[in-house]
């Protein structure tokens, strides 16, 4: 193993650069050096100009989603050793949202579709405490427990081709949560965010490419959900045809 | 957000796929290897015995249409997903449409039968 490795880095500079270039830094290598700490010896010895967001170092805050050799990924959770046999790597923003500044990416329309889907539990009426807690079994914790691992780190939206043609797509994770949502027996929210899900920009822009199952680091698979969300989606779509048959309200 | 019409196509190319998926093979046997061996007239009296009883005339219409929607469905998506400079809506209208043609045609055909 070489004793360095070449990180090439898309700089971007809003108001002084045309569009991002690539800019070489030599990191020293070593087997436990992650993407992100490579960002940090970066801006800490060599660059102190370089734009990047970080948190949490343990792939649970969502903030370090780069593009890393072309894939979206955590680099708290992607190690240099992975490259040290080419002796390089290329970063640049996640795809699909508008570069703010080197590799931060804009993820406001992100934020806004996560928003439309309302991602907690909603009540029809509260509960006054001293009625205790909502309880609930573990087979109903099951239901929705691993679309809850979603961390919102944005790797699916950059992955997600239906999202970087047209990005009114509510996308995977904003999906994912809705179906999180619909599953869990505390939440009364169901009917408000079907709107949503039943909408051509809801569940039916997905056309199942997967990538963003392979890409997300907590195994979330945002896919499945999706789909499921096209199951839900269809049955309302005959229970609404069976209420404007009897005369009822198109909902 | 307005309501998308998809589940429709969605749901023909779901059983489409999922009918294709269980009797597509038996019927890729039946047509393909087992008819063309039989004896000419009993072949015939078979599949005319199907095609005679109204159950016999439902699968069938099933084993038409369907994978007909389940491979329009493919086709469109397909385009769009090559992004094809074809006009969406067209796309569309001709996929779905000549489906539907088909499965008129076959319906029509096995009611006068």
């Amino acid at each position: 193993m070489s004793d360095s490795i070449a990180i090439y880095v898309a700089r971007y500079r809003p108001g002084q650069d045309e569009a991002p270039t690539e800019q070489r830094y030599d990191v020293p290598l070593s087997t436990d050096l992650s993407v992100l700490e490579a960002l940090n010896y970066i801006k800490d010895e060599l660059d102190p100009t370089l734009a990047y967001r970080w948190s949490c170092r343990m792939a649970i805050c969502g903030s370090c989603g780069v593009m890393i050799d072309g894939e979206p990924r955590l680099g708290c959770k992607t190690f240099l050793r992975e490259f040290a046999d080419r002796g390089e790597l290329h970063l640049r923003a996640l795809d699909n949202f508008p570069v703010e500044r080197d590799l931060i990416a804009d993820v406001e329309r992100f934020m806004d579709h996560l928003e439309t889907v309302k991602p907690w539990t909603v009540h029809n009426s509260e509960r006054p405490v001293s009625e205790g807690e909502y309880r609930q079994t573990p087979a109903e914790l099951e239901r929705y427990q691993q679309f809850s691992q979603c961390i919102n780190c944005g790797l699916c939206y950059a992955a997600c081709p239906q999202f970087g043609r047209d990005d009114s797509f509510l996308g995977p994770a904003a999906l994912t949560l809705a179906l999180r949502y619909n599953l869990d027996s505390r939440d009364d929210g169901s009917a408000g965010r079907m709107a949503a899900l039943n909408a051509d920009e809801g569940v039916w822009r997905c056309t199942f490419v997967g990538y963003c199952s392979e890409v997300c680091p907590k195994d979330v698979d945002p896919a499945q959900a999706v789909n499921r969300g096209k199951v839900a989606s269809t049955i309302n779509y005959g229970l609404n045809l069976l209420r404007l048959a009897r005369g009822e309200h198109d909902t | 957000m307005k309501r998308s019409n998809e589940p429709v196509a969605w749901g023909l190319f779901g059983a489409g796929g999922m009918l294709l998926a269980l009797v597509g093979p038996g019927l890729v046997v039946a047509t393909g290897f087992l008819l063309p061996f039989a004896e000419p007239a009993a072949a015939f009296h078979a599949v005319d015995a199907l095609i005679a009883h109204p159950l016999g005339k439902l699968l069938l219409l099933a084993a038409i249409a369907l994978p007909l929607y389940h491979t329009v469905h493919r086709l469109h998506h397909g385009l769009q997903e090559l992004h094809a400079p074809l006009p969406h809506g067209l796309v569309a209208l001709l996929c779905y449409g000549s489906a539907t043609v088909l499965t008129i045609a076959s319906a029509s055909w096995l009611l006068v039968r």
